[in-house]
């Protein structure tokens, strides 16, 4: 044999052996990767088992949640009326109001009264029960909200004014005496007789 | 003759290194990857732990019926105890 043919022998041997090598890690690298997707499909399919049944679940409850939303903004509404129930709801969660009622699109649009500007929210709780709970009878903290006998300027502030119905500061009553800075001329006809009429 | 060394000098320099460069590519690119699967699982295991509460769902679902049921109720009495708005 020749000596190239040694050579190349040697050459093929080496590539041979290269190959080998080569191939024989990248087959135990690829069945570490199988093994490790093994796990992950067994984790994969642990989580689309788990999870299947969550999409009826949190349906189911929504449905329910909702009803009970309709039940209680009807109940409120029926019992309340639109305007009251939607101040009383603006004065719980200031700004709710401008959502409006779900299952009352017209809600939206309407002008809550400014309820609590006026009451407390301990009151408002009460208040929540209906219309006849006694949010003027007696306050724990203090002195009552408004004077239910004979004050009304509370009860009137709570719905909003559509004009002016008044003026905000009456006019000053006269200064009157001789001291005063405006001096009326003194009528001859007061205090004098009485003009009688000619006998007819 | 010279033929025969010509090969092998061809064999040796071009493509003994072509194939140890191309098969150490392969080999670095299979390696590269089984971090991240095994990263991926160990992702998967803790997701598919973390839904170990999803029983508890129907749990809630139960409760949610009953509190509404409750203040359907609550609702109904009050109903009939006050008057309506109009």
């Amino acid at each position: 044999m020749p000596a190239a043919g040694a050579v190349l022998l040697v050459i093929v041997m080496l590539i041979v052996l290269a190959l080998v090598v080569y191939l024989v890690s990248t087959i135990l690298a690829l069945r570490q990767i199988a093994a490790g997707l093994d796990d992950v499909i067994a984790g994969v399919g642990e989580i689309v088992q788990k999870s299947a049944p969550v999409n009826d679940v949190v349906t189911d409850i929504n449905a329910n949640l909702d009803a009970g939303v309709d039940l209680l903004e009807g109940l409120l509404v029926r019992k309340a009326g639109m305007d009251d129930a939607l101040g009383l709801v603006d004065g719980l969660y200031p700004g709710a109001a401008a959502a409006g009622f779900r299952s009352f699109p017209d809600s939206a649009t309407a002008t809550p009264p400014r309820i609590g500007e006026v009451y407390t929210k301990g009151t408002l709780t009460l208040a929540r029960l209906g219309r006849e709970a006694p949010i003027a009878m007696a306050n724990p903290a203090g002195p009552v909200l408004r004077n239910v006998e004979g004050g009304s300027r509370a009860a009137r502030m709570l719905y909003p004014e559509g004009r002016q119905e008044h003026a905000e500061n009456l006019p000053r009553s006269p200064v009157i005496g001789t001291d005063a800075p405006v001096q009326y001329e003194q009528r001859e006809d007061i205090g004098a007789p009485r003009k009688r009429l000619p006998a007819r | 003759m010279t033929l025969w060394w010509i090969g092998d000098i061809v064999l040796l320099l071009v493509v003994l290194p072509a194939v140890v460069y191309l098969l150490h590519g392969v080999l670095g690119a299979a390696r590269s990857i089984v971090p991240s699967v095994r990263q991926i699982a160990d992702v998967a295991a803790a997701g598919s732990k973390d839904l170990d509460a999803v029983p508890l769902l129907l749990t809630t679902q139960d409760q949610v019926r009953q509190t509404v049921a409750v203040v359907a109720d609550y609702g109904g009495s009050l109903d009939v105890i006050l008057d309506d708005a109009s």
